[in-house]
């Protein structure tokens, strides 16, 4: 119970087509995550999922049934909003109760589902308060119980940690984590953060300009990316784009990620000028002026000490070199 | 108020014109009711003086009282009012949730027609609209001064309404889909209350133009069941002599209502303040 099938969605608004046919399949009890940068239509497309737009062509498949003209409370679903959504005249307790008192679900049952998912999240204390009351971490959670109580097929989540503060926002990530392997539902997740992508999901979509531009696991889609777009978008800091030309290679671009390029004081590859420092502790982040490569960004590891000014050279780690053709595919 | 934006002199410069404004604006009111109190001598000899031991006199209201059936007239004003408000509040407020929340087309061409008759003056089809209720059989009835009063109120109220609506959160609409809610029960318990503070100014915005209005009450229903206050008082203004007790005392009492109403709207407009929003 919980697969979901795509089949060529298409959305329109007026002459804009924000969605330019979509094809996923996601297996029940997944855990997939829509990544993209603003307006690829990722919000659009788990919209079209939850019935809340009406797909301009194509058909949202729930657990075998074509749901494409099912309206959104009958869908098997529930949905956790950005901007947590709770309902402001309702308790805690209500508005967990609203959806399921819609469908006709007996009193015992909902005070049972409640009593589940509020000791699971840990909002008892708060079942009577309005959510006026409650801190924004606590609404997400109330927000995520109202979704659990529905015990639905599919779990959607639109950027569900952007309104949280970096610290509510890792546990957040984990409670979210843990809920997953916990209820072993199928969960499809909307962001544009690629480090929640990174670690929350069983397989990436990640989407450009209305396209699937690549779907699968994470380290997949880190080690083997297809095409320049989603090479730059996995992985942090970006991975480093060469003209191909600079470096005597017959493609069009060069690409190396940060953590792939050593540096030595003394003799390397691509002699460059350090422009900037970046010391995190863990690591370093070096912003180098070569004279061969460009600007490039290297990670390294641990404390490295390196002034602005000072001359290294880069030296990219064997095989860790992607090639781009003058489409941005991968050259194998 | 910050503490470092306010200086002694600055917050007595402003105190100083917003008492000044009050001043200005009660005057007239204020002068309308002393005099209400006083006798007709009194009122042109000493207009601007409160009433004294002397020259206090119920007379005007005890006028107003008698004569003319006054309680039908304030009767006759509040079903006016009230009844014009209410369907401009719920047909302004459905048309201008369905401007802000669906994509239809024409939905821009739309809001341009309900908005230009903001810009376009009711009186100006007195002429057609008294021939509409003559036709209609209307005439002298309560009804049509409802029905005027509440297509004059629309274009604003839809207008104001329309802009608040759009910034009502679209995930809580969508919230309340998903578990299942009408459209009907999104409108009007999840939109309608977050919209309170601009429900209560347009009320108040359409409330008092209609009470003072006296063209259409005049022209579509002035006969004796069917006077509105601000008609019925001018049975006290007579070519030759006016009776100025009792001019003054109808006035005083036409304000009362709409005070009252002033202040259940206005209260309603700071619980929507704050009341829990989304966020």
């Amino acid at each position: 119970m919980g697969s979901l099938n795509i089949e060529n969605v298409r959305k329109s608004f007026g002459p804009v087509e924000v969605l330019k046919g979509i094809d996923l399949e996601v297996t029940d009890g997944q855990f997939v995550v829509f990544v993209g940068p603003s307006g690829c239509g990722k919000s659009t497309l788990l919209r079209v999922i939850a019935g809340l737009e009406d797909a301009t062509s194509g058909r949202v498949i729930i657990d075998g049934t074509d749901v494409s003209a099912t309206p959104p409370a009958k869908r098997g679903i529930a949905m956790v909003f950005q901007t947590y959504a709770l309902y402001p005249h309702l308790s805690v307790r209500d508005n967990m109760a609203l959806g399921l008192k819609q469908a006709g679900e007996a009193a015992a049952e909902i005070d049972r589902r409640i009593q589940v998912a509020s000791s699971m999240l840990g909002l008892e204390p708060y079942l009577k308060r309005r959510p006026a009351e409650l801190s924004g971490g606590q609404r997400q959670r109330v927000a995520i119980g109202r979704a659990v109580v529905r015990e639905p097929k599919l779990f959607l989540f639109d950027e569900p940690l952007s309104n949280l503060d970096a610290a509510l926002r890792v546990n957040t990530r984990l409670e979210i984590a843990q809920l997953h392997r916990r209820l072993g539902a199928t969960m499809i997740y909307v962001t544009h953060d690629q480090v929640e992508a990174m670690t929350l999901a069983d397989k990436i979509v990640v989407l450009n300009a209305g396209r699937i531009e690549q779907a699968g696991a994470p380290m997949e889609l880190y080690n083997a990316p297809a095409n320049e777009f989603v090479a730059g978008f996995i992985g942090s800091p970006k991975m480093n784009f060469i003209d191909g030309t600079r470096l005597g290679e017959t493609v069009k671009t060069i690409g190396v990620r940060p953590e792939h390029i050593s540096v030595d004081a003394a003799k390397g590859d691509w002699k460059g000028t350090v422009i900037h420092a970046e010391h995190l502790g863990a690591d370093t982040n070096l912003y180098l002026d070569c004279e061969k490569a460009g600007l490039i960004t290297v990670r390294i590891f641990g404390t490295y000490d390196a002034e602005p000014g000072a001359v290294l050279y880069a030296t990219p780690q064997p095989g860790k070199l992607y090639r781009f053709d003058a489409d941005g595919k991968v050259v194998k | 108020m910050s503490r470092a934006t306010t200086s002694l002199p600055r917050s007595i410069a402003a105190h100083a014109i917003l008492i000044a404004y009050t001043v200005i604006a009660l005057f007239p009111v204020i002068l309308v009711i002393i005099n209400s109190f006083k006798s007709r001598q009194a009122i042109f000899r000493e207009p601007l003086m409160p009433p004294t031991s002397k020259t206090f006199d119920l007379v005007g209201y005890v006028t107003v009282m008698k004569q003319g059936d006054f309680l039908l007239y304030f009767q006759n004003s509040l079903i006016v009012t009230v009844a014009s408000l209410f369907l401009v509040l719920l047909f302004g407020a459905m048309a201008a949730f369905a401007l802000a929340e669906y994509r239809f087309r024409g939905n821009g061409l739309m809001g341009l027609y309900l908005a230009l008759g903001i810009m376009i003056p009711i009186r100006l089809a007195t002429v057609a609209i008294l021939q509409l209720m003559v036709a209609g059989g209307l005439v002298n009835t309560l009804t049509a001064l409802i029905l005027v009063y509440t297509a004059q109120g629309l274009p604003l109220a839809i207008f104001i309404l329309a802009e608040f609506m759009k910034s009502v959160s679209d995930d809580l609409k969508n919230a309340g889909r998903i578990d299942g809610l009408s459209e009907y029960r999104i409108f009007f318990r999840l939109v309608l209350p977050l919209v309170r503070p601009a429900m209560a100014t347009v009320a108040v915005f359409t409330m008092i133009p209609i009470w003072n209005d006296l063209w259409f009450p005049l022209i579509l229903a002035p006969s004796e069941a069917t006077k509105t206050v601000t008609l019925g008082a001018q049975l006290f203004l007579g070519q030759y002599v006016t009776n100025w007790n009792a001019v003054l005392a109808a006035l005083s009492l036409a304000i009362l209502p709409v005070l009252i109403l002033y202040v259940v709207f206005s209260r309603q407009l700071i619980r929507g303040i704050t009341s829990g929003a989304v966020k």
